[in-house]
């Protein structure tokens, strides 16, 4: 009790946190804009007739035009965030706009849009406008040289359960004894310079799929101890730039190298300040703190505590719950989402619809592109929540349009992982009858092989 | 450092790391595929059809001079003779071809026949309109030659006896003539500036030669072999109830099952890079997959997918001649083969594509 006790009343540097506000904050800025330059706000949640909402979130939807006006208020927010400005409002606003465009659709999920989430959301309750932000600068009560060091290190928890729970799911046999997906990725860049030509050999598929399972599961480790911290650094950064270059990621590999940066010495990112102030010709006085620590007490702080104390063990547990579900994970997907599990497998599926009238049993085949655009059916194809999702979107199309009580079926082939194509979804299945829940689903066929692991 | 120094380490072991039999240390040469596929395969194809078409020219024109029993079998037989040539070109649809519509012209089917009695009729038509895509190539033929009457006596009558029979020859001979200056419009691009820029357009995107060539290729082989020769006549897509009309030269009848394997021996060459009519082989999909090393459940996909296409052959040929006939004895056996090729469709259209990282850019409008 003493050590926790004494834990709670250590202090650090309020210069990481603000470090880590600056950082984050612009970089979720800078892929706001690439991502509305892109045109993708247009192409991925205005264009598309239908959208694929998560279970328990359908009210979650793009509104028309007026979904560029949540990225707008997203793209505020996180400048407000990045300048410390109004921060607590921004940290809302932005933890919310984010969250509301993520639930959009899930055929655009990422891990690391989650992972954004994750960390907008803990910003929140972080007073990470302590220190070179404008709220101190305006008002000097609110800033403060030090703040409790859990500020901080939850951050670093978060991003540890990131790159060790990633590590784990790698633990499995088609990674590290078939070298799973990587010998089916690697080939694919073999106008690579200098390393490309050696990406069609066996043993460098294993190296990589090897290497990868190690780094994920230590690099945390690496990056807590002073000593190594500096060759972490540099292994944090190969690393992502490699993934960067061999696989289409987008910013994921900046968020990561960026955040790493967060193990580093409060001196360092007080220096990493200082220069940023200069840069902007910001005065000195913007250093200027009026107290000394920031000492956090009182209901809501045990509120506070509390709330994130139930987050990180929600964290901690969430990626486990595949455990709950019978079969293999990467065949059925059942708790996939939202456990770290990054380019983890090649899978693909190629599924049609049949639709029939339940009272003149005449039958027709679905063309997907009416109602789905390419990237959704790419996503639909292989992912059994999909199928059944646009397979009611199908039924109450095909009602409004006059046919009874539209009965819909699906012949879908997946191939996972360099297995052969197999029949997925058993065919006589109805599945405008199923209905979607966190019960396993009865009607996905058996995947007929074993994946070792976690 | 430590995966600089792994990288460095790579580098220096891979000039000692040839023992590997299946490996291949250089970069797949795309070039040296396209190259293949145009003057090996694709080239000589249309130049063959061209040739197969010509002889339909002259064959025509001798039959309009003089319309007799005689000349009617021989236009009959160099019709089935560029036909069978048309299967091995319609996997193509790229350059010109994709931009005159030339498959849409040279065999959409079932036909119109009233719409092409009317044309005959009113003597006023532009074949190349969308409207009139069901009133020539192909079919429209098979009924100009094969379906007028019951008997060739019958037909000949049409185009002697008849009191239109001036606008009969003339929609026959300018139904040939479109089929020429297609085939000859095609040919001329191939031979001229098409086949460099064919080949040159050799990188990974969606818009590069390897990946239209190849989305061409696993379209025909959807919907025009799987669904159009066999689904679509023995009523998979209608609920099981065949539509015999549906076949191919519907009205010669004898012929579907040649067309379709045509049809099926045309992707299968291509499939496996062999050099059209001419022995021998080069790069194709069949070597691609091999080149990444293409392993499913322990076998080579490329082995899967022709011992797929074997079998398609076996289930196919126990079909009869006449598609009419084998639906209204034993549709069964068109079922079978349709099942047969819609297996292969699955190994083409997501293994081999997924294997090869090549995005399928059209989507499947069966039906509906």
């Amino acid at each position: 009790m003493y050590t926790i006790k004494n834990y709670f009343n250590s202090y650090k540097d309020a210069s990481t946190l603000a470090f880590f506000r600056l950082a984050f904050g612009f970089m979720m800025l800078c892929s706001l804009i690439r991502f509305s330059a892109y045109g993708w706000i247009e192409k991925f949640y205005i264009a598309p007739q239908y959208h694929f909402t998560y279970y328990g979130f359908d009210w979650v939807k793009p509104i028309g035009i007026y979904t560029y006006l949540i990225f707008l208020i997203c793209g505020i927010s996180s400048l407000f965030f990045t300048i410390g400005y109004q921060y607590k409002a921004s940290a809302i606003a932005f933890f919310l706009s984010f969250t509301y465009i993520e639930l959009m659709d899930k055929t655009t999920y990422l891990n690391h849009y989650y992972f954004i989430s994750i960390i907008g959301f803990v910003m929140i309750f972080l007073p990470a406008n302590a220190y070179f932000s404008v709220d101190a600068f305006q008002n000097p009560k609110k800033s403060f040289q030090k703040i409790p060091s859990w500020n901080t290190d939850i951050l670093k928890l978060l991003l540890g359960i990131v790159y060790f729970y990633a590590g784990l799911a790698k633990l499995n046999s088609d990674w590290l004894f078939k070298a799973m997906p990587l010998k089916i990725w690697l080939p694919n860049n073999l106008n690579f310079p200098v390393i490309g030509p050696l990406l069609n050999e066996n043993w460098v598929h294993f190296a990589f799929s090897w290497t990868g399972a190690i780094y994920d599961l230590t690099i945390v480790f690496l990056l807590l101890y002073k000593r190594t911290r500096i060759f972490a650094f540099i292994l944090v950064v190969v690393f992502h730039l490699l993934t960067k270059i061999l696989f289409p990621i987008g910013v994921f590999p900046y968020v990561m190298i960026v955040s790493s940066l967060l193990f580093f010495d409060s001196s360092f990112h007080q220096k990493c300040l200082e220069m940023i102030a200069r840069f902007f010709k910001i005065g000195k006085s913007i250093f200027k703190t009026t107290n000394e620590k920031l000492v956090m007490s009182g209901n809501f702080y045990q509120m506070k505590i509390g709330i994130l104390t139930v987050f990180v063990c929600f964290q901690l547990l969430f990626p486990f719950r595949y455990l709950c579900y019978p079969g293999e994970l990467f065949w059925t997907e059942e708790g996939f989402r939202f456990s770290w599990r990054v380019m983890l497998m090649e899978k693909a599926g190629y599924t049609q619809f049949t639709v029939t009238d339940a009272k003149t049993k005449e039958s027709f085949h679905v063309n997907n592109s009416h109602f789905l655009t390419a990237f959704q059916e790419k996503q639909m194809a292989f992912q059994p929540d999909f199928i059944l999702q646009y397979a009611h979107i199908l039924h109450d199309f095909y009602k409004k349009q006059g046919i009874n009580d539209p009965e819909v079926r699906a012949e879908s082939y997946v191939a996972l992982n360099g297995r052969l194509s197999k029949l997925y979804i058993d065919k006589t299945i109805d599945l405008a009858k199923e209905n979607e829940s966190f019960q396993h689903k009865t009607w996905l066929l058996p995947f007929g092989d074993d994946i070792k692991g976690f | 450092m430590a995966l600089f120094g792994f990288i460095a380490v790579l580098i220096a072991c891979s000039s000692s790391d040839n023992d590997e039999a299946e490996t291949v240390n250089n970069n797949y040469d795309r070039t040296a595929l396209l190259t293949n596929w145009a003057d090996h395969i694709i080239i000589p194809a249309y130049q063959n059809y061209q040739e197969k078409v010509n002889t339909l020219s002259t064959d025509a024109a001798a039959f309009t001079a003089s319309p007799t029993t005689a000349t009617l079998q021989t236009l009959r037989a160099s019709w089935l003779e560029a036909y069978k040539s048309y299967q091995y070109v319609a996997l193509y649809n790229l350059g010109k071809a994709q931009d005159i519509s030339f498959k849409e012209m040279s065999n959409t089917y079932p036909i119109d026949k009233p719409g092409i009695d009317a044309n005959i009729a009113s003597g006023n038509y532009n074949l190349s309109l969308f409207s009139n895509f069901t009133r020539q190539g192909f079919p429209g033929l098979d009924y100009l030659i094969n379906g007028l009457g019951a008997n060739d006596t019958q037909i000949i009558a049409y185009y002697t006896t008849d009191s239109n029979a001036a606008k009969y020859k003339t929609y026959l001979t300018d139904v040939v003539a479109k089929m020429k200056s297609n085939a000859d419009a095609v040919v001329a691009d191939w031979t001229g500036a098409y086949r460099a820029a064919y080949i040159s357009n050799n990188g990974t995107s969606v818009s590069s030669s390897v990946s239209k060539t190849t989305n061409s290729f696993v379209k025909s082989f959807e919907r025009d072999i799987r669904s159009g020769k066999v689904g679509f006549p023995a009523g998979e897509f209608s609920n099981n109830v065949p539509r015999p009309t549906d076949v191919e030269a519907y009205y010669k009848k004898d012929v579907s099952k040649i067309l379709l394997n045509a049809a099926v021996t045309a992707a299968k060459d291509f499939f496996n890079g062999k050099y059209f009519n001419a022995a021998g082989s080069g790069e194709g999909l069949k070597s691609y997959l091999d080149y990444v090393n293409a392993v499913r459940n322990g076998q080579k996909l490329s082995d899967i997918i022709n011992t797929q296409f074997a079998l398609v052959e076996t289930t196919n040929n126990l079909l009869s001649d006449n598609f009419i006939d084998q639906i209204n004895t034993d549709n069964q056996k068109m079922h079978n083969a349709f099942t047969t090729m819609q297996q292969n469709l699955v190994y083409l259209k997501l293994d081999m594509m997924q294997a090869l990282n090549i995005t399928i850019d059209y989507v499947d409008g069966d039906g509906d």
